[in-house]
């Protein structure tokens, strides 16, 4: 079962007219069912790498293997079969008149049957409890329902692995815990950016720090959550629920400035 | 034109009549584009000084509104902000046109003022319909109408997408002339180079945008091609309601129901 | 300025719908012919924009009236012709149904007046010639300033020829044009100056997005004199054959005369295209002399307080046409107030 493997290897990426390199020499490697954090500060790099595991861009210096294909012109078609990508803004994601339609884009566009199409689209949308939402237009949704459905879009095309960049960001708390949860409930590859440390640790046993366009670590989420020099070096903070409790611990906490 | 914020309430409440649900929501999208085209085709026929003709065909408009359930009040308010253009250019009929047409009562009334007059109606009959077959079939079903009825698919597929990021450049652009009133309290519209500026940075904002949407269309297998699969079928209902208003319309235009009506009751 | 369903004629109704739907049937072709697939949610996203951008007023200064973007110039500049002509098309779709503006036999009118002008005419021959290769910042400004003023004067004088070929409004040419012109020059002089200042915002932030599009030629593969020759063509026969048609079946005057009086008062003309002619000439003319427009339809009465010398019309039959017209709108009334409580009580059982 090589196919849900994800593998980068020694990836460099410049933007057009720019001198510094977003990406410069990324490597890893994911395996079936993990579930990876990516985290890093705002500029790290991790949209950048994230444009290459759906082959948005090939890599011009460095390899993407997903499963058994490196990721060409030529393979791209199966690779974005294979890899079901969740942008940042479901407003981009969502562009179709209704959540219906926008969710049998994908299978329409893998050449499924219609009667096909709607099972899948009807499968999916539940999947992310959103079957309700079927006949609404996209601008008609809160931010969390346009998220799963977001998320319903790809679902739709039964990708093996999920890559998702920042699945949480403007969502208000529940609408965030019901995503996560979701998320938590799949058994595909997973791979998220995100500055939600909290997610991530409610979701990813593994993460992957950028910073500056490189790995600046890679290992299990407690472990790198636990090195405070490593988190201060790239601009994170632990997670709060790894802090101190402030209610219950309110007297280490240094005295309010007047 | 209006305010963002007043433009996009327009579009929520039109949208939300045709969320509705009455007999003639439930008709195919083509069966109402294919009347309400029929209906306006009639409006035009009649000749400038035939205000008379057109009297009967409000029964168009005013039954569907009424089977459907559309609030008049508020069709007649958008066809009241929609007139001026129109009105400044019928008023000179009255003005240039003086010739006596008619006589009532001793009263002489001329032809520029009957013409007037049908400019009015004319005004009122044909955009009533427009609105009604959008508030009663929504935009995205018209335009699925549109493609069933042949129109170039790259039209209808540049009509939804339109559709679809009004909403959401409207949205930016209320935040940014916000942040715009917050900063400028002294003046209510912005002066033409912040004007520019402001207009400058949402259009850069949209073509970013454009590029991500286009990623996005990418990642699901998207070729050049937008595909859309939905059945549309086509009932009694609607066959019965196409086949009685298009005999209506050609009724009303065969035979001068308002002339035998009144002759009728002059006699008596 | 919208052309509306109210002035319209059939005859010109329908042929600039048939110009401006083969137009749109020409640019989709050319679109897809292109095969660029990032135009696609870039023509979207740009209808989008003119259309919030036009919800947004700026004042003028020392006039105390305000400005707005118009689309076709900056629309032309970022997609090129034929994708700004489908997106204008759209926009002004979703207006004319939303909006009311115009309606939408006239739709055919105003997409041709707001499209055709800009992106075909003003874009390739004045923005395209000024600007030339290599663009600068004054020939950028200059060049969008010209061509919005004159896409915009081009796209009035079609209202104007389109009212006055109608013939429904009064107005003859020469006093329209006289209404209309001068306010859409500073208008369009407005528009190009927002238009010159929106491409030069660009053109700093994303230079790529208008050197692609300077590299584009803008007519490629088109000949201008056929497609003009080819719609020339398409309106003279659609035209023509409505007025033959109309000619042939009682309608315009003398069928409203029968209508509002009862009396056939004319005998049709021999010809329909002489007839046709007849009435474009007699509109073309600076102020016609109004008394005389319709000596054999109605008698001349010069002024409204003289009495009417003779009335054609007998008093009787003419006041059965206004009663009958008040009465079945009452009745039509009456029906829709039926139908609605019926369904109002349908709704309630339920
Ligand atoms: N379209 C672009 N053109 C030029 N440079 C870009 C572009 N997009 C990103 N960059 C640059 O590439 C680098 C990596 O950006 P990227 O978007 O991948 O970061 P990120 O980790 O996703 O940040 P964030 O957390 O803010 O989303 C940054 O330095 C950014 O300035
Ligand atoms: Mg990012």
């Amino acid at each position: 079962m090589s196919h849900h493997i994800v593998e980068v290897k020694d990836l460099h990426y410049t933007y057009p007219g720019e001198t510094r390199k977003a990406l410069s020499g990324v490597s890893f490697r994911i395996l079936h069912g993990e579930a990876v954090g990516i985290v890093g500060a705002n500029g790290a790099g991790k949209s950048t790498l994230l444009r290459h595991l759906n082959g948005y861009w090939a890599p011009r210096e460095g390899s993407v293997r997903i499963g058994d294909y490196p990721v060409t012109p030529r393979t791209v078609k199966q690779v974005r079969r294979t890899v079901g990508m969740v942008f940042q803004d479901p407003d981009d994601q969502l562009f179709m008149p209704t959540v219906f339609d926008d969710v049998a884009f994908g299978p329409l566009n893998l050449g499924f049957s219609p009667e096909e199409v709607a099972l899948r689209v009807t499968r999916a949308l539940e999947t992310v409890g959103a079957a309700h939402l079927a006949e609404r237009p996209p601008h008609r949704l809160s931010g969390g329902e346009k998220r799963a459905v977001a998320v319903a879009t790809v679902l739709s095309m039964t990708p093996d692995i999920l890559v998702l960049d920042e699945p949480t960001s403007n969502l208000d708390p529940r609408a965030r815990r019901k995503v996560i949860e979701l998320l938590h409930g799949f058994v595909h590859t997973r791979i998220v950016a995100t500055h939600d440390l909290d997610m991530v640790l409610a979701l990813c046993p593994r993460t992957i720090v950028m910073r500056e366009g490189r790995v600046e670590a890679d290992g299990p989420t407690l472990d790198i959550f636990n090195d405070a020099e490593l988190l201060d070096r790239c601009h994170l903070e632990k997670p709060f629920s790894m802090q101190a409790c402030p209610v219950c611990s309110r007297a280490t906490l240094p005295a309010r400035q007047p | 034109m209006k305010g963002v914020e007043s433009g996009l309430l327009d579009f929520s409440r039109l949208e939300m009549l045709a969320a509705g649900d009455s007999p003639v929501h439930r008709l195919d999208p083509r069966t109402k584009v294919l009347v309400t085209a029929a209906f306006l085709v009639f409006v035009v026929l009649h000749g400038k000084y035939d205000l008379a003709g057109l009297a009967p065909l409000a029964l168009y408009p005013v039954a569907a509104m009424a089977l459907s359930g559309l609030p008049a009040g508020y069709i007649l308010g958008k066809l009241l902000l929609a007139s001026p253009f129109v009105l400044l250019v019928g008023v000179w009929n009255p003005v240039l046109d003086r010739g006596i047409l008619v006589t009532v009562g001793g009263l002489p009334i001329s032809g520029g003022w009957i013409s007037f007059a049908s400019i009015v109606v004319r005004f009122a009959l044909t955009l009533s319909a427009a609105l009604i077959l959008i508030a009663t079939t929504g935009f995205d079903q018209v335009c699925r109408g549109l493609s069933r009825l042949y129109a170039p698919k790259a039209f209808v597929l540049q009509l939804l997408l339109l559709y679809r990021y009004i909403f959401v450049l409207a949205g930016e652009a209320a935040r940014m002339v916000r942040a715009f009133r917050l900063r400028n309290l002294s003046d209510e519209r912005p002066a033409m180079r912040t004007y520019a500026a402001l207009l400058g940075s949402l259009l850069v904002r949209a073509l970013d945008r454009a590029q991500r949407i286009h990623m996005a269309m990418l990642s699901r297998g998207f070729d050049g091609e937008i595909r859309m699969s939905r059945p549309m079928r086509l009932r009694l209902a609607d066959a019965a309601w196409a086949a009685f208003w298009i005999a209506f319309f050609i009724l009303v235009r065969r035979y001068d129901i308002p002339g035998l009506l009144g002759q009728i009751v002059i006699a008596h | 300025m919208h052309m509306a369903d109210a002035l319209l004629s059939p005859a010109v109704g329908a042929s600039m719908w048939t110009v401006t739907a083969g137009l749109t049937v020409y640019c989709a072709r050319k679109v897809k012919k292109d095969a660029d697939e990032r135009k696609a949610p870039l023509m979207g996203v740009l209808g989008a924009f003119i259309f919030a951008a036009q919800m947004i007023n700026f004042s003028i200064p020392a006039t105390g009236s305000s400005g707005h973007l118009g689309g076709g110039m900056i629309l032309s500049i970022l997609l090129g012709p034929y994708a700004a002509f489908l997106t204008i098309a759209s926009v002004l779709t979703v207006q004319a149904l939303f909006f009311a503006d115009g309606g939408l036999l006239a739709l055919g009118c105003n997409i041709f007046n707001l499209g055709f002008f800009p992106c075909f005419i003003a874009y390739p021959f004045i923005y395209k010639a000024l600007t030339g290769s290599s663009p600068t910042r004054n020939r950028i400004v200059a060049a969008a300033i010209l061509a919005s003023a004159a896409g915009l004067l081009m796209g009035a004088s079609g209202v104007i020829l389109e009212t006055v070929l109608s013939g429904i409004s009064e107005l003859p040419l020469g006093a329209f044009a006289l209404l209309m012109l001068p306010i859409h020059l500073a208008i369009g002089l407005v528009e190009g100056l927002v238009t010159s200042a929106v491409v030069l915002f660009v053109w700093k932030a994303r230079p790529e997005v208008l050197t692609l599009s300077a590299a584009s030629r803008p007519l490629a593969g088109l000949s201008l004199r056929k497609l003009l020759a080819g719609f020339a063509a398409a309106a003279v026969l659609t035209g023509g054959i409505l007025s033959w048609f109309a000619s042939q079946n009682p309608d315009g005057l003398e069928w409203s005369m029968f209508h509002t009086s009862g009396h056939e008062e004319l005998a049709a003309p021999a010809d329909g295209l002489h007839r046709a002619l007849a009435a474009f000439q007699e509109k073309l003319a600076f102020l016609p002399d109004y008394d005389f427009k319709k000596p054999e339809a109605v008698p001349a009465a010069p002024a409204p307080e003289t009495a009417p010398s003779g009335p054609v019309v007998q008093p009787g039959t003419s006041v059965a046409g206004l009663v009958g017209a008040a009465l079945t709108l009452a009745l039509a009334g009456l029906a829709g107030l039926a139908l609605g409580l019926r369904r109002r009580a349908a709704e309630i059982r339920r």
